[in-house]
């Protein structure tokens, strides 16, 4: 991995580009599983796979790994598309949880313990609104835009770097607590402006 | 099951973006398994992972990547018969678990019975609780410890606590969860039975006492040895290993 200061690169995050058209990849997820077409998947691997690779590359897995472990995902995707609900998430919220449990197992030799991706197939329950979660994306994109620098540090140093709370902390040189309470303000933050922007 | 005490968010977050130890994210997932509030919070999370990686700028893929996984595909049987030696998937779930995923999803808010386990604790201990091997730390107070990987010196254990028994106090250097199995107990945050976690950090000095007439098993996970706060409590500490 490069020696670059974690969590360094966080304006990249920050000043992020609109995601493109979030709702189009999860109708072509979910016909996917319907179809098994394979034009389909092909189209879903274009956009995907070097998104996931580049996502695994940040966990700090060399080249070869995160292209191993962007191939395992990308077949994932493939054998799993039937456990895949629009109603629950986009198609890239979906894909990222794979490519997050394929590389924490990879990295620990051992599975992460999942809660199961039986539970985005759930009946969706009375919140869940279909269109709701399809413009999700995109305001989730505008949203994370808007915290402030600590804020969106801490968030980018556990989704991109695997950092633990108690690793972000020795690393910034601020207490646990602090950690914890700016992922908590960053989090209700992220919810507020969610809410306010319906 | 009525669970009144949740993740902290800071911990769900975490869980989400893949940051937690092993030992602390199975106490995450188990808890995870059993409430549903906490589950769509954790959705919720995860779509922040979605985002972020929709705005990922990509990276060059190998040429051959698509060619190399459409001839996995190819060489998978269908998809109702599993696979099991494809060079590919290696870490993907088995028919079994996939059974199970499915009687699951008919199923939401699964109670713990008395016999059995949240599902992401069984490839540890198997389905019951009744088989487990117990080490005795006091009279009344029994451990059993998870091949889980920890940050700094944690700990990943079943503790077992008969009626009427109080752990003694002692506060954190890091996290500690705690999730209740079987049984229940009351501490100065208030009173846990099935179901509940409590999520707590290095702010609280706690006391458990177990208040219900069967034994309290709890599964248990830190991110760094406790501190005790009372002689005795030091004292015991390098024999119980927490």
């Amino acid at each position: 991995m490069e020696s670059k200061p974690p969590g360094e690169d966080v304006n990249n995050v920050v000043s992020m580009r609109q995601a493109e058209a979030p709702k189009r990849w999860s109708d072509r997820l979910s016909d996917l599983a319907k179809t098994k077409d394979k034009a389909l998947y092909i189209q879903l691997f274009k956009h995907f796979a070097p998104k996931v690779k580049a996502y695994i590359i940040r966990l700090g897995l060399v080249e070869t790994t995160a292209e191993e472990l962007m191939q395992e995902t990308m077949l994932a995707v493939w054998r799993k598309a039937h456990l895949f609900n629009p109603s629950k998430a986009a198609a890239s919220t979906w894909i990222f949880t794979l490519a997050r449990n394929q590389s924490i197992d990879w990295m620990r030799k051992q599975k992460y313990p999942e809660y199961g991706l039986e539970s985005w197939h759930e009946e969706p329950d009375d919140e869940s609104d279909v269109c709701e979660q399809v413009v999700t994306s995109d305001r989730m994109a505008k949203v994370i835009s808007q915290l402030p620098e600590d804020q969106a540090q801490v968030i980018y140093m556990s989704f991109y770097e695997g950092r633990s709370h108690s690793d972000i902390s020795a690393r910034l040189g601020v207490p646990l607590g602090s950690v914890k309470s700016r992922i908590r303000l960053a989090s209700g933050k992220i919810k507020m402006m969610w809410s306010d922007d319906v | 099951m009525n669970i009144k005490h949740h993740l902290d968010e800071a911990t769900l977050m975490s869980y989400a973006a893949g940051s937690m130890s092993q030992a602390m994210a199975l106490v995450v997932a188990c808890h995870l398994s059993m409430c549903t509030a906490c589950r769509n919070r954790a959705h919720e999370s995860e779509a922040i992972g979605g985002m972020l990686l929709d705005n990922l700028k990509p990276a060059p893929v190998g040429d051959d990547a698509l060619a190399q996984v459409l001839a996995c595909i190819d060489g998978l049987p269908e998809l109702e018969a599993e696979p099991s030696g494809a060079s590919l998937n290696t870490s993907l779930n088995n028919r079994a678990s996939c059974e199970k995923a499915e009687s699951f999803s008919s199923n939401n808010d699964q109670i713990t019975s008395a016999s059995s386990v949240p599902s992401p604790l069984d490839d540890y201990i198997g389905s019951s609780l009744e088989h487990i091997e117990w080490n005795r730390i006091v009279p009344g107070v029994h451990y059993h410890d998870l091949p889980c990987k920890t940050e700094r010196g944690g700990v990943s254990r079943l503790l077992r606590i008969a009626p009427g028994k109080a752990m003694l106090p002692h506060s954190h250097d890091g996290n500690e969860l705690t999730l209740i199995l079987r049984g229940s107990f009351t501490d100065e945050v208030g009173r846990f039975t099935v179901g509940d976690i409590a999520d707590l950090d290095n702010e609280i000095q706690h006391q458990p006492l177990v208040d219900s007439n069967e034994d309290c098993i709890c599964l248990i996970a830190t991110d760094a040895p406790l501190k005790f706060s009372t002689l005795l409590g030091k004292i015991v500490q390098p024999m119980t290993g927490f």
